[in-house]
């Protein structure tokens, strides 16, 4: 019960959902400057593992990790020339399989760029992270609208695109365009995923077959874009269906996330302004009929965060003119100590949304003052679990393990609802 | 004989989905949980293995229009499990087939770069082609390829790639703290490639991985498979069973390398074998029956021989003789998925040799299939296995092997606990690690310069 989240009394509020979005050095561009840093590590798969490990012993619910088909840069749309940034990254669904045996409980939840690549890949390799990591696998799809991104594919024409375009009609038509592919792969992971009943595997010596074939079918996904015809060649992995994010910042991807996400990435600048997107999300979601299902919203932040008032306003001043201008990126920027980081979640959380995903303006630094300062203050309030309480990453949001979409009591009742199988 | 000992290369193949991987086997485990790939991999390293190398199929096989069931069905994603193994090994290279029909250079260079750094450079390519639209139905793109542009449209993919591997040199990033340089200059991974399958260009995103470029793996003996793997693999992935085959393969395609100006110890040539081990050599052979049976039931060796005879045979009994009716010449539709049915080049004559096998020995069908397909490479005692292996290495009919053991996860157990001392014995298989990448293992050097190596 995503969207109604009970009253607030404050001595029994409402748990709340952390994540952290892992990138780079942190989300500063100067941060890889930074005493603690370890911008030569960067390519290396301990600086991930130990960034994950300290999220896990802070209790957060998952990581996400950042990527794209392109190298980091300043521009929104184009490559840049700056020397002075970090510049080039590793794979995220690599990462996060490199440090699944290294954890235990905390979800992954690498991105990876739907417009270009292949839904029958992504989904065996999310599914093989499942695998990997007992049920932590979740991916946030990413649609890439970039010239140069398209480029390095050479198989489709570059859209022309820039912020300014995307609220007239071409440059509308250009994002429905795109999310509405995603929407199409995600339904295409999500019946792949499903291909194989839990129980397709037999073994069956007397008879000689490994597969009850039954169970196994053909997705025949066909939609204006591309078709899929199945099953995959994994088999259903241990969560039915991982978990699947999107992080949006206007009404195409806010129906995204409502129509076919378990979690959505937003960015409100207040509280009003989280009111505001949850409820055009919840709607959403209702429209495609799925009310009754649990659809986390996390608002998005990047924090700079010390114990010591004023400290960490100084600290990303010191960053800013180190970088040489005032940063601000797509979400709203939090300066302060962690007591006044638990008081607006708290706030912010009143407002609809189900949890937080962090960006730590710096790493490590910002990510310990997480694991280290914002989290025991939340167990204090008694907001947020002091043990992990499920092994699955699903389970530690509170989502169902669902049957296959496939199996005959599913189709059964799918069919007697009148619902498109 | 002044010529030098040899050392010996060793893989281990994750047993597969086909039939000789017994899955019946009470001490058969799961083909898809991830212990599975730990044992195998662990078992690998500890036995000091050159790499642990997964096939891949991106299509569940089917036969007379429905999916095949009587062998193991389903794995995991190549470059996922093998990243996920990189936590779990230190020094074991680790080798995934990839594609080069259903994927593109920029994403599969980007993820093989991204494994390289991942594993501390132990990351290998056996580099790929599908042929058919039946496997093309599961991908966006669809992607029938004729057989003819099957080579071509690899060589170009790999080239791609090996342009976008080198595109960052290696000394790009400085991540000066002080002076506040990360990069020593403004665009590293600059690339444009424009040809007839690839017209791409941009910046590359991943830096330079510990190996430069992934190890290349070729599989397949075609004569364009050959040139291919002879102008630019560091390693073939071959099948040649006898001493006799295998001298002349290794031969051949060793003096192709002069060609392109490549000496004979940058190519390595590593059939992929099977094994059965005994105390006696009598025991062995028994063991060796044994599982052969187990590998073909009478249900599968009607299925084999639906194969070659492209048509249903449902109703043939395999304890019987072979089938009178000739197979059916011309375009495969009984099996589909299979890389083994294009192997039947001429089955009239097949048959034709089949059937004078089976009257000669008097077989049925079933015995008949068990003779001619997949009989176990090396059979014997641990000293018999170590002492034909190193002849085979040694008189150049290989540079080692891919152990295809027939039991997951343990088949290859009681090969690195028996054989292995046996080869470190005789000074043919090393007994520690002396570099920490697949390249060091395989005793190649760094990848030679892109405009060397394309010719």
């Amino acid at each position: 019960m995503p969207d109604s989240r009970p009253d607030s009394r404050p001595e029994s509020p409402a748990p709340l959902h952390l994540a952290v979005a892992l990138e780079g050095a942190g989300w500063h561009p100067a941060a890889w400057r930074e005493h603690d840093a370890r911008p030569a590590e960067l390519f290396t798969a301990r600086y991930w593992a130990d960034l994950v490990a300290e999220a896990e012993r802070g209790l957060l619910d998952l990581v996400t990790l950042e990527d794209a088909l392109s190298l980091q840069s300043a521009h929104p749309f184009e490559p840049d020339e700056r020397t002075d940034q970090v510049r080039g990254r590793l794979d995220a669904v690599l990462v996060a399989a490199r440090i699944a045996p290294l954890t235990r409980h905390i979800g992954l939840v690498p991105t990876a760029t739907v417009t270009h690549t292949e839904p029958f890949h992504l989904s065996k390799a999310v599914a093989t992270l499942d695998y990997v990591s007992n049920g932590r696998a979740g991916l946030r799809v990413k649609v890439s609208g970039r010239a140069d991104e398209a480029a390095h594919f050479g198989r489709r024409p570059a859209p022309r695109l820039s912020v300014e375009d995307f609220d007239t009609p071409s440059g509308r038509a250009v994002l429905e365009e795109l999310f509405g592919e995603a929407e199409d792969y995600v339904e295409v992971l999500r019946r792949l995923w499903d291909s194989w009943e839990d129980d397709a595997e037999i073994r069956d010596v007397a008879t000689g077959r490994f597969i009850d074939r039954d169970k196994l079918h053909y997705i025949d996904f066909e939609g204006s874009r591309f078709r899929v015809r199945g099953p995959s060649i994994t088999p259903r992995p241990p969560q039915g269906q991982p978990l699947v994010a999107a992080l949006a910042h206007r009404s195409e991807p806010y129906r995204l996330v409502g129509r076919a996400a378990d979690l959505g990435f937003v960015t409100p600048r207040d509280a009003d302004d989280a009111r505001r997107i949850v409820a055009e999300i919840r709607e959403a979601q209702a429209a495609a009929g799925r009310a009754e299902e649990t659809v986390h919203v996390f608002g998005d932040l990047v924090v700079f965060l010390d114990e010591d008032p004023g400290a960490a306003a100084d600290r990303k001043a010191r960053l800013d003119t180190q970088g040489g201008a005032v940063w601000a990126g797509d979400a709203a920027v939090f300066t302060g100590t962690p007591a006044e980081l638990a008081d607006l979640l708290q706030e912010w959380q009143q407002a609809g949304l189900t949890g937080f995903r962090l960006r730590p303006g710096a790493l490590p630094y910002d990510l310990e003052q997480i694991t280290r300062g914002l989290v025991p203050e939340l167990q204090r309030r008694g907001a947020f679990r002091t043990a992990y309480e499920a092994s699955t990453l699903r389970g530690l949001l509170g989502l169902p393990r669902p049957a296959s979409r496939y199996a005959p009591a599913v189709r059964d009742a799918n069919r007697a609802a009148g619902a498109l199988v | 004989m002044s010529k030098p000992v040899k050392q010996i290369h060793l893989a281990a193949h994750f047993p597969g989905v086909n039939n000789t991987t017994v899955w019946s086997d009470p001490a058969a485990g799961s083909q898809i949980d991830f212990r599975s790939f730990v044992h195998l991999a662990q078992t690998a390293e500890r036995a000091k293995f050159d790499f642990l190398f997964l096939a891949e199929g991106l299509r569940l096989r089917e036969q007379n229009g429905r999916i095949y069931d009587l062998d193991v069905v389903g794995r995991p994603d190549t470059f996922t499990v093998l990243a996920a193994l990189a936590a779990v090994t230190d020094r074991l290279g680790l080798a995934g087939t990839i594609n080069s029909t259903f994927n593109e250079p920029y994403e599969v260079a980007r993820q093989f770069a991204s494994l390289d750094h991942l594993s501390a450079g132990r990351a290998a390519w056996n580099v790929v082609t599908s042929w058919d639209a039946f496997t093309g139905e599961n991908f966006r793109r669809g992607g029938f390829l004729a057989q003819e542009d099957r080579y071509e449209r690899a060589r170009q993919f790999l080239t791609a790639a090996s342009e976008l591997f080198d595109s960052w040199r290696g000394d790009e990033i400085v991540a000066d703290k002080e002076s506040g340089v990360f990069l020593r200059e403004p665009n590293p991974g600059r690339f444009e490639h424009h040809v007839s399958e690839f017209d791409i260009s941009g910046r590359f995103d991943v830096p330079r991985g510990p190996q430069g470029r992934p190890v290349i793996f070729q599989a397949g003996d075609s004569e364009a498979g050959r040139e291919f793997a002879a102008s630019a693999a560091d390693a073939i992935f071959t099948r040649h069973g006898t001493l006799e085959a295998g001298r002349a393969f290794y031969t051949d395609v060793k003096d192709r390398l002069a060609r392109y100006g490549r000496t004979h110890d940058e190519l390595k040539i590593l059939p992929g074998v099977t094994f059965v081990l005994g105390d006696t050599d009598a025991e062995a052979q028994e063991k060796a029956d044994l599982i052969r049976h187990q590998q073909v039931s009478g249900q599968t060796a009607i299925k084999l021989l639906e194969q070659l005879w492209n048509r249903d045979l449902g109703d043939h009994d395999p304890d019987g003789p072979l089938p009178r009716l000739d197979p059916l010449v011309g375009e495969h539709t009984v099996a589909q998925g299979r890389a083994s049915v294009r192997m039947h080049r001429d089955p009239l004559a097949v048959a034709a040799q089949w059937r004078a096998l089976a009257e000669a020995k008097n077989l049925s069908t079933r015995e008949l299939i068990i003779e001619v397909t997949g009989r176990q490479s090396f059979i014997g005692t641990p000293a018999r296995v170590a002492e034909t292996m190193n002849e085979f290495v040694q008189t150049d009919a290989s540079d080692g092997f891919i152990l295809a053991p027939h039991l997951t996860p343990g088949g290859l157990d009681e090969f690195a606990d028996s054989v292995i001392p046996l080869l470190q014995e005789r000074g043919v298989f090393r007994t520690e690690y002396q570099g920490t990448t697949l390249r060091d293992h395989l005793g190649l050097g760094a990848p030679r310069p892109l405009r060397a190596a394309a010719h």
